[in-house]
């Protein structure tokens, strides 16, 4: 059971989603707590203190946005935001203000599982990581090896630190911004052809199929996300 | 000429059309008297009272008693509208409230004064206009007026009492009323009451009494004032006549024409003709004819009050161009059926009308044919300038630089013939007056004709005192020289008379080939117009050329007019200038600057009508504060009235495109609904019947089976949800396209990550040109159309054949190809795939027809094409091309 019995809040104003996620989250050994609207979610959020929040967007009193905010002003609780298709930018918006990771309605059960799992390992601060291996990928943080099939990999001082800032997150998606400020700086956020062209680069020399990316997945209007266990 | 008997149809309908338009405005009652005190406003106050005793809401807008005690105490007890205080040069002014007027909405109000100006500031210069708004918005007016102030009789009282008349009243004012009450005294009584104080404060008795209200102006005065009450009545009892159909004893339709110029003289004219046609029962028109003379500031003014004021009166005011006036007048007036000419007696001497040929009065009479010729006296201090005087004026334009140049060249000319005659002896001194006359020629063809008259002066005297016998004396022997010089002068007169007047029918006929040109490229331009925009940036331009004005265009909108300018626009409109232009709008009239209406804008606004209704409104701003002639005013409302037809073509086109894509979408909707009814609910079916289904099932292998068909089913739904969104954003024109850089090959990854079933079974062929360039487009929305062309490719294509996908540069585009062996697209079907819900018949169900058309819609949007063709295999190939334009800036390492 991958749950733990640990605590996660429902805060979505639909019964069904409310149900199917409950009988999900409880089949996997999770304890759930749910709420309807935005004001009782962050209210149960206070009184439980779960281990992780799933959030929906489309909350009938409050925008989605304003309760991931008033969370964040207290708690460092994971936060999965649901949303649907067309509002890349409020995933956007959300991402930069906090918010962990996303699902786009309709969703798959064990994709929300894993987004879960993710987000709580990054939640507890884990000890060091020194070697990180996925797949055919092997990367060695503190001599900063790159080895891919067992041979070793050049790269260059921005591919690694791009490489590793994704691996710190690894499983989790980062938006364009969050990567462009912290590989290059604040002035750079909005300049994404960067990714673009360091991306490509990335893959061509640690990616089985360069076109078909297994390790570092694009996530459409969003960021990038790099994929583990 | 109508039969004496039958009513002229005109008249007729003239009159009909009164009296309909009286039904809808309020009426109005003038209280009419023939000098202040005769108990104009007590008597108005009396009538009112008994109203208000009747139970008539009444109110009132403006009375001033002048503090007399009787008037005084007829006041109490009637509502009274506050009036406006306007500040003005520091004083506070009081005028009537309109607005508050309009607001309140009474049965009845009270005016006093109707021919008092307005303070500036006001929204009309004179009272009468506000008047004017309150009957058209359907209330009541009682007014006070005194004979003095009506136009026609302006004249005469002026000449009766020596005081001269500020404010006047056009007499069409007085046609507006529907009532007229004379209120008379005898002048004696009237100046009983003026000694008694009843009139005016004890200091200005004497005075008055002295002036003013000297019996015989009071007789003279109260004689005219019955006598404009009796023609009123006389012609309310024609109409009467005239709308009942009963024939009487009609005039025959005659009509009189008078001949405007720039003279304050002219005013008089106007103002006799106007009498004139009222007595005649006429219609009368004022001509002014543009002979092409220029002119000064100042008579030009002058020149567009005259036309003004004739207006003003009642007559029809044209223009016409010609470069003489007298058979210009003949013209219009035999296309006219002019049957009386005016024209003012003229005051040239005998020997300049025989000069002429006489002056203009006499070519009017020598071809006025039947055409009776009226001849009025003026006054003897008013000349009539722009007439063509014997003795050349002048130009007004000839510079003193001119002046210098022509004598250098007499002089120049003087020189060399002194050499030639020096050192040619058998060139005698009449070839040299010939080539002095030749220089005074040139002179008055390139330089002007001033100028040309003094060089003929001093040419004449040098040829005289340098070359005629006894040379060097201003004395000549021979009497044929005599009559030689004196010829040469005429001569020299005559002939720069004569090339400068060619030079001014010149001009003038270039002046109105330009005018037509003007015109009709407006017409043309704005005929090949495309649309809306277009047609305004072109009528904006060419006005803006052609009067060197700035415009603004605000057009129709939602009923009003819209609060913005339209953006082919020149100049900012603050908020006061909008609310003149939207009087202008409401009322159909012009306003602000140079108009009687808040005369105070800086603009002048017009509103653009057509037959139908106001289209919108043009303000025109000039950039040197003066007005323009009266020929170009006529070109501008030309203009302008050719620009609103425009302009309700074009509101006519939209409209009808409208029209035509409400037809196509309700067209769509019911294609739409058809064949959404069934994609819908087949999988909404199968969801229902798997549930049902798993209920009732006890193998785990059904389960799982039904579990599967439940996703799939929901899917489906998911797929054409999106379809149906993605269609609807595409043809809302909402699409937000958010571009950025994007590498292809990363799209095509993502893209065909959706696909993981399809690759099992057919496998995908990625091809991707190493270092292909970054473009700008919408990464989800080109993922959307990969997605869609690798649908289609899955479908189609049997089990186990590739699917290929194909990115490369190729003309400066990038083209993306997805192509698959499947059965390939009948030829004349290549163009009919994209349109919407088209399904290639035969085909395998599932899906709803949108994928090609949506995919399309996005290609395009981000300027690029989409197309389909057959592949040599006999698949299909889709082409996607999207313009390379520009490469991001380059990509530097990280300072780490």
């Amino acid at each position: 059971m991958t749950g733990n019995g640990l605590q996660v809040l429902v805060i979505d104003d639909e019964t069904q989603i409310r149900r199917f996620l409950r009988i999900s989250l409880t089949g996997s050994g999770y304890h759930t707590h749910e709420a309807s609207d935005g004001e009782s979610g962050i209210l149960k959020a206070a009184q439980v203190r779960p281990d992780v929040i799933i959030l929906d967007m489309g909350l009938p009193d409050m925008d989605g946005l304003d309760v991931l905010r008033r969370l964040r002003e207290w708690t460092r609780t994971p936060v999965i935001i649901l949303s649907v298709r067309e509002h890349d930018q409020d995933k956007v918006t959300a991402l930069d203000a906090g918010a962990d990771d996303y699902l786009t309605k309709p969703f798959s059960t064990d994709e929300l599982m894993a987004r879960i799992r993710v987000a709580v390992r990054h939640a507890a601060p884990a000890e060091e990581l020194h070697i990180f291996s996925t797949g055919h990928l092997q990367v060695d943080l503190t001599r900063r090896i790159v080895t891919v099939r067992g041979e070793v990999v050049r790269l260059t001082p921005t591919e690694y630190a791009l490489l590793r800032l994704m691996i710190q997150h690894a499983g989790r998606v980062l938006t364009h911004r969050q990567i462009l400020r912290e590989v290059w700086g604040r002035e750079y956020e909005n300049e994404t052809h960067y990714l673009r062209v360091y991306f490509a680069q990335l893959r061509h020399k640690i990616e089985a199929d360069p076109t078909i990316p297994s390790i570092i997945v694009t996530e459409p209007g969003i960021g990038y996300r790099l994929k583990s266990g | 000429m109508m039969d004496d008997q039958r009513p002229d149809p005109d008249a007729l309908l003239a009159a009909i059309q009164k009296a309909e338009a009286s039904e809808i405005r309020g009426r109005l009652k003038v209280f009419l008297g023939m000098a202040a005190g005769v108990g104009k406003t007590y008597a108005m106050l009396d009538a009112a009272r008994q109203r208000k005793a009747e139970g008539v809401d009444v109110v009132i807008g403006y009375v001033e008693t002048h503090r007399r005690a009787e008037t005084e105490a007829l006041v109490g007890g009637l509502e009274i509208i506050p009036r406006r205080q306007i500040e003005y040069r520091g004083t506070t002014l009081e005028e009537m409230d309109a607005d508050a007027v309009l607001a309140r909405n009474p049965r009845l109000v009270l005016v006093d004064e109707l021919a008092h100006t307005n303070a500036p500031g006001s929204r009309h210069a004179k009272r009468y206009l506000d008047v004017i708004d309150l009957l058209e918005a359907g209330i009541d007016v009682w007014t006070t007026v005194n004979v003095q102030h009506f136009e026609s009789r302006a004249d005469t009282v002026q000449q009766i009492t020596g005081i001269r008349v500020q404010e006047t009243l056009p007499d069409s004012v007085l046609d507006l009323a529907n009532e007229i009450e004379l209120v008379d005294l005898s002048p004696d009584d009237l100046r009983k009451r003026l000694a008694e104080g009843k009139v005016y404060t004890p200091e200005r008795i004497d005075t008055a009494a002295n002036n003013f209200f000297r019996v015989g102006n009071l007789t003279a005065l109260r004689e005219m004032a019955l006598r404009l009450t009796a023609e009123r009545v006389d012609h309310q009892l024609q109409n009467y006549m005239a709308i009942k159909q009963i024939a009487g004893p009609w005039k025959s339709s005659e009509r009189l024409m008078v001949a405007v110029s720039p003279s304050p003289f002219s005013e008089k004219l106007i103002r006799w003709t106007r009498r004139m046609a009222y007595n005649l029962e006429a219609s009368w028109l004022a001509v002014y004819v543009e002979t092409g003379q220029a002119a000064s500031q100042v008579v030009k003014d002058q020149l567009s009050r005259n036309l003004a004021l004739a207006r003003s009166l009642g007559a029809e005011v044209i223009t016409v161009t010609g470069h003489e006036v007298a058979p210009a007048l003949i013209r219009l007036a035999y296309q006219r059926n002019v049957t009386q000419i005016v024209l003012g007696k003229p005051q040239h001497t005998p020997l300049q009308k025989f000069l002429r040929g006489g002056s203009l009065v006499d070519r009017v009479i020598r071809s006025s044919g039947d055409i009776d010729v009226y001849v009025v006296t003026g006054d003897k201090t008013q000349s009539s300038p722009g007439r063509q005087f014997l003795l050349p004026q002048p130009r007004l334009h000839s510079s003193l630089r001119d002046y210098f140049y022509a004598v250098g060249i007499v002089t120049l000319v003087t020189l060399v013939d002194l050499l030639l005659v020096a050192s040619l002896p058998w060139l005698g001194y009449q070839a040299v007056g010939l080539t002095e006359l030749l220089a005074v020629l040139l002179i008055a063809v390139y330089v002007g004709r001033g100028p040309a008259l003094v060089a003929a002066t001093i040419s004449a005297i040098s040829w005289n005192f340098l070359f005629i016998e006894p040379r060097l004396t201003f004395t000549i022997s021979q009497v044929h020289d005599v009559i030689l010089v004196f010829l040469y002068f005429i001569i020299a007169i005559f002939a720069g008379n004569l090339t400068a007047r060619l030079r001014a029918q010149e001009r003038l006929a270039r002046y109105t080939a330009d005018r037509t040109l003007a015109l009709y490229t407006l017409a043309h331009e704005t005929a090949t117009a495309v649309n809306m925009d277009d047609v305004l940036r072109t009528a904006a331009d060419q006005i803006q050329r052609i009067f060197q004005v700035d415009v603004a265009v605000m057009l129709l909108s939602g009923g009003g007019l819209s609060e913005r300018a339209h953006m082919c626009s020149t100049i900012q409109l603050d908020d006061k200038e909008l609310s003149v232009a939207r009087w202008a709008f409401e009322h159909g009239k012009p306003a602000g600057r140079f108009t009687e209406t808040l005369p105070l804008a800086s603009a002048q606004f017009f509103p653009l009508l057509t037959p139908n209704r106001t289209v919108g409104v043009i303000g025109i701003r000039y950039r040197r504060n003066e007005r323009l002639s009266a020929d170009e005013a006529l070109l501008l409302e030309t203009f302008i009235s050719q620009i609103a037809l425009v302009i309700e073509r074009e509101m006519l086109d939209e409209a009808a495109q409208q029209s035509a894509m409400m037809r196509e979408s309700e067209r769509l909707y019911t294609t739409l609904l058809n064949s959404i009814s069934h994609e819908l609910r087949t999988p909404i079916a199968s969801i229902k019947g798997a549930a049902s289904g798993l209920a009732n099932s006890n193998s785990a292998s059904d389960r799982d089976a039904l579990i599967s068909d439940i996703h799939g089913a929901a899917d489906r739904l998911n797929r054409l949800v999106e379809n149906l969104l993605d269609m609807s954003r595409l043809e809302s024109g909402r699409l937000q396209i958010k571009r950025e850089w994007c590498d292809v090959g990363e799209i095509i990854g993502v893209a065909v990550k959706h696909f993981d079933r399809c690759a099992a079974d057919h496998g995908i062929d990625l091809r991707i040109q190493p270092d292909l360039p970054l473009i700008q487009v919408d990464f989800v929305l080109m993922e959307q159309v990969l997605v869609n062309l690798l649908e289609n490719a899955c479908s189609y294509s049997p089990p186990g054949q590739p699917i290929r996908v194909n990115a490369e540069t190729r003309d400066g585009a990038v083209v993306i190809t997805v192509e698959d062996r499947g059965p390939g697209i009948p030829a004349d079907k290549l163009e009919t795939i994209f349109e919407k819900f088209y399904r290639v018949p035969g085909t395998p169900t599932g899906g709803t027809g949108l994928g090609l058309s949506i995919s399309r819609g996005l290609v395009e949007a981000h300027g690029g094409t989409l197309t389909a063709e057959n592949n040599d295999q006999g698949g299909a190939r889709f082409l996607t091309r999207l313009p390379l334009n520009g490469s991001p800036p380059p990509v530097k390492e990280a300072a780490l």
